[in-house]
């Protein structure tokens, strides 16, 4: 997934006692694991939580097909070529099953639009990075798809049903990308030329603390979490998840022949996990802020592309109209 | 070059140079369902080219690779028609593009379908279906286009005045065309043009099109000979890290 910081209530868990009966008969439910339907009962602040959540996470699919779009045309095989155009596809195809999961929460498809271009809804800050060489579509697949992945698994189990539905869709196809990503970075890192091996470290550099971002801020500074954690929109805290993708990230990074970029990595026997060290999280509220490489070009392509495409949906409209009217006039 | 060898590169350079400029696309199509569709047609044409110079490269017999044929080539080695090499302009150009190229395609398809030639009829028989489904869509969007508001249709009869002089380019038999047919592994590309004909008449006509009063035919592309200047700079991009990084594996 690529949900950052997400609003919550910001008053943080709701008491038993300060709920309302149908809140409350609302937690029950959820807490008995049931999922929750579009047309059942469901607090203002749940509904709103979700929508920004899910619209977090289609709008970071549709702004995420901007950097692999950069490489698309230099793809330098065609087999490479295909795997892209079928990944950014796929990314697509869940742009739409998430907007679609939206929608039933009572928000359509352009108006989260609207608010994306506007600066009210928000993406991954990891997609405000740029790729600069080949390798940078083998480490976005890798770290990218595969923090996206620790995320999203667990969400199949989200309480709202139309979101783990999608989930489920989305899982299987992240999971075959970051192999495809992780194929690319053996081929340049492990079995390259001395400049493919370059360039492989060369990305893991960048790319390395960008991916450590996306599971947010560190737990004592995510005000969000706990509300969203006890409606089950969110599953682990960010701390767990970042943990567990460091635990399984360093091995592929070894096995690859690559360094992680941290001077303080370390095994910790005594927890069973390694040590790091946390991103620079100025950097990060920077980013999120609107002030990372890349937000202002990328806010700047999504909204020309929408600007230029507006005669296109217009005359799609136009036309409809046109043959319900003839439709009519022949009956 | 054996005649063979020549038809299977303008085979398989029509898919990979419009493949190729579908693919610019990617991310900035005017709605979520048009990005989702420039892709999947973006992937069929990359998959088509795959089998068509697979194919070629095996016919040559020189060791080259369908990525070499790609990859490795410059601009007055390429074959496929000059409409097909031109920049996308809008998305009304890049669809008209699509249908006047896809209207060609089912009849060519389906007709090398019956090649003596067995890998060629198997490439089509597959390539075919997709061929099928993009001209379902591209029919479709240009009637929709062309047929919308008034902006549209002004710009669906721009893309159409631009580009109808690049079409005839696909039906212009030459001698290698002979030497196919009477190999027995493709009819002329001639023969197909009625169907073409009887196709655009009905499309532009649902579209409220006039199709442009002229006779004017650019060539150079499927001959090579010359192809635009736009071939280039497609190619300089395409290339750029197998020139950049001589016998690198990826």
């Amino acid at each position: 997934m690529y949900a950052q910081m997400v609003k919550s209530t910001g008053k943080g868990v709701a008491s038993r006692e300060d709920m309302t009966p149908e809140d409350r008969q609302f937690q029950d439910r959820i807490d008995a694991g049931e999922k929750i339907e579009p047309k059942d009962y469901m607090p203002d602040g749940y509904r709103k939580n979700l929508i920004r959540q899910i619209g977090q996470h289609a709008h970071s699919e549709i702004v995420g097909q901007l950097p692999e779009g950069n490489w698309i045309t230099r793809a330098p095989t065609l087999e490479r070529k295909a795997n892209l155009l079928a990944k950014v596809q796929d990314e697509a195809g869940h742009g739409l099953y998430l907007y679609c999961a939206a929608e039933t929460l009572g928000v359509s498809r352009d108006e989260m639009f609207e608010m994306l271009h506007d600066g009210r809804m928000k993406y991954s800050s990891i997609f405000n990075y740029p790729t600069l060489t080949w390798a940078d579509m083998g480490a976005v697949g890798w770290l990218v798809d595969g923090a996206a992945i620790m995320n999203q698994v667990p969400l199949q189990r989200t309480s709202y049903g139309p979101y783990a539905r999608a989930m489920v869709r989305i899982c299987k196809e992240e999971s075959f990308h970051q192999r495809q990503g992780y194929h690319i970075m053996i081929k340049m890192a492990r079995e390259g030329s001395a400049d493919q091996k370059r360039m492989a470290q060369d990305a893991l550099n960048r790319f390395w603390y960008p991916s450590l971002m996306m599971f947010g801020p560190s737990d004592k500074d995510s005000v969000h979490s706990a509300q969203s954690m006890a409606w089950k929109i969110k599953m682990n805290t960010n701390d767990e998840l970042r943990q567990k993708f460091v635990d399984e990230t360093v091995p592929q990074a070894e096995y690859l022949g690559l360094t992680v970029p941290d001077e303080h990595l370390s095994w910790n026997a005594e927890t069973g996990h390694y040590d790091f060290s946390e991103p620079d999280w100025s950097e990060f509220s920077d980013v999120i802020s609107g002030n990372g490489p890349c937000n202002v070009d990328r806010l700047n392509a999504r909204k020309t592309a929408w600007d230029d495409g507006a005669w296109v949906r217009d005359a799609m409209m136009a036309h409809a109209d046109k043959k319900a009217q003839r439709r009519m006039a022949a009956e | 070059m054996t005649p063979l060898f020549e038809f299977l590169l303008r085979q398989g350079d029509n898919a990979l140079v419009l493949g190729h400029r579908t693919s610019e696309w990617c991310g900035v199509a005017p709605a979520l369902e048009e990005d989702i569709a420039l892709a999947n047609t973006a992937l069929d044409l990359i998959g088509q080219t795959q089998l068509w110079l697979g194919y070629a490269a095996e016919v040559e017999g020189a060791g080259r690779s369908a990525n070499d044929l790609a990859y490795l080539r410059d601009v007055y080695d390429f074959r496929n028609v000059l409409m097909l090499e031109v920049p996308n302009a809008d998305f009304g150009r890049t669809l008209m593009r699509q249908f006047l190229f896809d209207a060609f395609q089912v009849p060519w398809l389906t007709a090398l379908q019956g090649s003596d030639d067995q890998q060629v009829a198997d490439i089509a028989a597959k390539s075919l279906k997709e061929a099928q489904y993009h001209l379902d869509r591209s029919s479709e969007t240009v009637i929709m286009l062309g047929d919308g508001t008034d902006e549209s249709h002004a710009r669906m009869k721009a893309a159409l005045d631009y580009l109808f002089p690049y079409a005839g380019e696909m039906f212009a038999d030459d001698a290698i065309d002979t030497a196919i047919r009477e190999s027995g592994v493709a009819p002329l590309p001639s023969t197909v043009r009625t169907q073409w004909n009887e196709t655009l008449r009905r499309v532009m006509n649902e579209a409220y099109l006039t199709i442009p009063d002229t006779t004017f035919n650019h060539s150079g592309g499927r001959t090579g000979f010359r192809h635009t200047e736009y071939l280039g700079h497609m190619l300089a991009t395409m290339q750029t890290l197998q020139r950049s990084y001589p016998g690198a594996t990826w």
